[in-house]
């Protein structure tokens, strides 16, 4: 068994293997390997003692749970009223060229970025708002978000 | 089993210690830095590292020589507060006993906030609030602050959220206490009934009537559920309270687990306010440390614990029994009712669910009595109720004010107005299962309450107030909450997994000026279908926006079914060009505009007056020569 799957049955394990943690358990697993992989989903499964398609069916229903590797850097802009109002739209888009994202594609060629939308966050009184690895970052406008993005991918190019 | 060592004589002891050591230490200069999502994303924590390594670095010069020069450097305090909901402004830095309040605090202000105001007394005009050329240094004076009236908020952003003995010191758990050996169950019940608080999470639903009914069951096992899945966009009412003042939610429960006679009680929590879950496990773990959660509490035959579950991104959750569904680990899905929760919820078990502010509301009433309760409010609607005021608007944030005070107060005096000499235009109340009141005088005038909201077709929902001014669409507003309604439409019922896609069709296109006229009736039918065959809240209030949009916007759709031209989605949209060396001349265009926009005489170039012209592309369609470019999205 290799390392992660080693690590996932640790994790269903400290969770008590028990059903009603199931969400918990893929919580654990996606925080840790940012995304849930079909043998993570299998395995799972087996330690809970209920079927993958009962394990399949939750992660798909919950939006936080994703089922294919993501970028390194998780770019969420709030899709809020709050935001919405204050224009988060144009944000949206002005990442989405900036990464040169195709089709339904939501990671960038280079496997650096990954962009989503979020539910409110909360923080409305900021809004506009998106988040970088869940660092808020507020009052946002489609320049100031790219120039966030370009500052990260200097930063990895020098590393 | 773990049985807590607290008796009821202990924590007097430890209350009164608590509140010596609170007393003193508000003698003592103490600096509070707002710790909300809000004011972290604007750079508290930085602040905060700041001012503490400055007090630490300097604390020990205090202490090698300068100890007897200025005894209150070395007493100095600094806590880490919830929100205080002026988001806006944040981050917020408070100065107690001054009562001094900074906003948009800088990380390099730091070593002047103390060295003048901390220790020297003086108050930083730059750091004030300032409006229309008055400053307000205090808290209280502040406009914003000075129309609210706080109960559930009230020690949100005053106190340390993460200080049980603070908490403690300033009354908390004094009513837990007077519910475990003062009051019998059924009178826990017949206060909460007496008092009519009603169920803060939308619905309304009287909490007294709730509990009384759970207590009724005969069932051993029970359970206490608090919904903190707050998931109306623009709505953050909860994440303030659970973020800023934990305990109260915990007592809530608490006070409700004696009542009902439930052991066990979980908080589920959205997971998008990843700090409301990190505070209430702290608290949870302080609470349990002190005694106050655990078997036999104070010596009692009462036993209680609580869990925190993380949601996992869907809306539908906050619906009662697919909250319960997910917390029992499945596809979090409603269920038919009746049975309801109270009979048959968590784990087929009766069940008490309510909403972090209600919750938060109870040890108050136990400890302040019904008749204190009732004053506040209207009679139908009594207390107050915390709304989150965003969008466009001078203040936005968190705010709290009595049942019935009017949109106008909340939007205007509170609020103070829209920003940039911009016009009113419309407030939308309740998220995607609320409705927009417009700017009518019935409107403004109409107060904020569970009942009256109703009447028009709007909800209090959870409590977000989203301020619209005059450049936003309310045909795209509505189309925005269909699409996410449509997204978070949870599948089971076909009512609304097919009735949201074909509503968010149809505005789509009304938007992109593609619908007719017909359009409108239909999302007229559609609506009504919807909102009465759903299975549940989410379906039923689903087509809320869309309703009340028609009914007081509805020429803000003709213009776009109509006109084919809305003047505030397509207000940067070039109108169309003639190319005056391929056009002929020959008329065509300028019979079919129907604004007669286009000028021109036979056999000479046309050209299109932009005023009159109103995007509609007939004459781009109609040129045989194609001289007409059409007008591309702005």
């Amino acid at each position: 068994m290799d390392e992660r799957l080693k690590r996932v049955a640790e994790i269903a394990e400290e969770h008590h293997c028990a059903g009603a943690n199931l969400i918990a358990i893929m919580q654990e697993i996606q925080s840790e390997f940012k995304y849930l992989s079909e043998q993570d989903l299998t395995l799972v499964a087996e330690k809970l003692g209920i079927s993958t398609a009962k394990v399949y069916s939750v992660a798909t229903f919950y939006e936080n749970f994703s089922l294919e590797p993501k970028g390194k850097h998780i770019i969420k802009v709030c899709a809020g009223t709050a935001c919405h109002v204050r224009k988060s739209g144009p944000i949206y888009d002005a990442i989405h060229d900036y990464l040169e994202l195709k089709g339904k594609s939501k990671t960038s060629a280079d496997g650096l970025f990954t962009l989503e939308t979020v539910a409110c966050l909360g923080a409305c009184g900021l809004a506009p708002v998106m988040t970088i690895d869940g660092e808020v970052h507020a009052k946002m406008t489609p320049e100031s978000a790219v120039e966030l993005l370009k500052e990260i991918r200097a930063k990895e190019s020098a590393e | 089993m773990r049985k807590t060592k607290l008796t009821r004589d202990s924590f007097h002891v430890f209350r009164a210690n608590a509140r010596n050591a609170y007393k003193q230490s508000e003698q003592r200069p103490s600096v509070l830095i707002c710790a909300g999502t809000g004011c972290i994303a604007g750079g508290a924590m930085k602040i905060f590292e700041n001012i503490k390594s400055e007090c630490e670095s300097r604390g020990l010069d205090v202490y090698v020589g300068l100890k007897h020069d200025t005894p209150e450097e070395k007493s100095l305090h600094i806590k880490m507060s919830g929100c205080h909901g002026f988001c806006e402004m944040g981050p917020l830095v408070h100065i107690e006993p001054m009562g001094i309040m900074y906003i948009h605090v800088k990380p390099e202000d730091c070593h002047e906030i103390l060295e003048k105001t901390v220790l020297g007394g003086e108050i930083i005009d730059r750091l004030v609030y300032h409006l229309d050329g008055v400053a307000y240094p205090k808290q209280e004076d502040i406009p914003f602050y000075k129309g609210q009236h706080r109960v559930v908020l009230e020690n949100c952003g005053r106190m340390d959220a993460e200080d049980i003995e603070e908490y403690v010191a300033k009354g908390g758990y004094a009513a837990f206490e007077k519910a475990l050996f003062e009051m019998s169950d059924e009178e826990i019940c017949k206060t909460i009934i007496d008092s009519g608080l009603r169920g803060r999470g939308g619905g309304g639903f009287p909490a007294g009537r709730k509990w009384d009914g759970a207590r009724k069951q005969k069932t051993e096992q029970k359970y206490i559920v608090c919904n903190g899945d707050e998931g109306d966009p623009g709505a953050f009412m909860d994440r303030s309270i659970m973020e800023g003042n934990p305990h109260s939610v915990l007592e809530g429960m608490m006070i409700a687990g004696r009542a009902v006679g439930s052991d066990t009680g979980y908080i589920y929590v959205r997971a998008e306010y990843p700090l409301a879950v990190s505070r209430l496990k702290t608290a949870i773990e302080k609470a349990e440390k002190c005694g106050l959660l655990g078997d036999n509490i104070m010596g009692t035959d009462f036993s209680f614990h609580i869990h925190v579950n993380k949601g996992a991104g869907a809306f539908v959750c906050g619906e009662g029994s697919a909250l319960t569904a997910s917390i029992e680990g499945n596809r979090g899905m409603p269920r038919v009712k009746p049975p309801r929760t109270i009979e048959h919820g968590l784990w087929a078990a009766p069940t008490v669910l309510n909403n972090v502010e209600t919750f938060a509301n109870v040890s108050n009433i136990i400890l302040n009595g019904a008749e204190w309760y009732h004053n506040l409010g209207t009679k139908s609607s009594p207390g107050t109720k915390a709304f989150a005021l965003t969008g466009n608007v001078v203040n936005t944030g968190l705010i709290e004010v009595p049942m019935g005070t009017t949109i106008r107060e909340v939007v205007f005096d509170i609020g103070g107005g829209i920003p940039n000499g911009k016009k009113f235009k419309a407030v939308q109340i309740g998220g995607p299962s609320g409705g927009c009141c417009c700017a009518s005088e019935e409107h403004l005038n109409l107060p904020l309450d569970f009942d009256s909201l109703k009447s028009i077709g709007a909800m209090i929902g959870s409590g977000g107030l989203v301020v619209m001014d005059e450049d936003t669409c309310m045909v795209e507003t509505a189309r925005f909450f269909m699409e996410f309604t449509q997204k978070e439409s949870c599948g089971k019922c076909v009512p609304c997994r097919e009735g949201t896609k074909r509503m968010l069709e149809i505005l789509n296109r009304i938007v992109n000026n593609e619908g007719c006229l017909e359009d409108l009736d239909l999302l007229e039918e559609l609506s009504e279908t919807i909102t009465s065959t759903a299975l549940c809240g989410l379906g039923q209030s689903a087509c809320k926006p869309v309703q009340s949009t028609l009914k007081y916007f509805r020429e803000e759709y003709l213009r776009h079914v109509v006109d084919h031209h809305c003047p505030i989605c397509n207000k940067e949209k070039p109108h169309p060009v003639i190319d005056a060396e391929k056009c002929k001349g020959c008329g065509k265009c300028r019979k079919n505009c129907p604004m007669e926009a286009i000028e021109g005489t036979v056999k000479n170039p046309h050209t299109i007056d932009p005023k009159k012209c109103i995007n509609c592309g007939a004459c781009v369609g109609n040129c045989p020569f194609g001289a007409i470019t059409a007008a591309e999205e702005g």
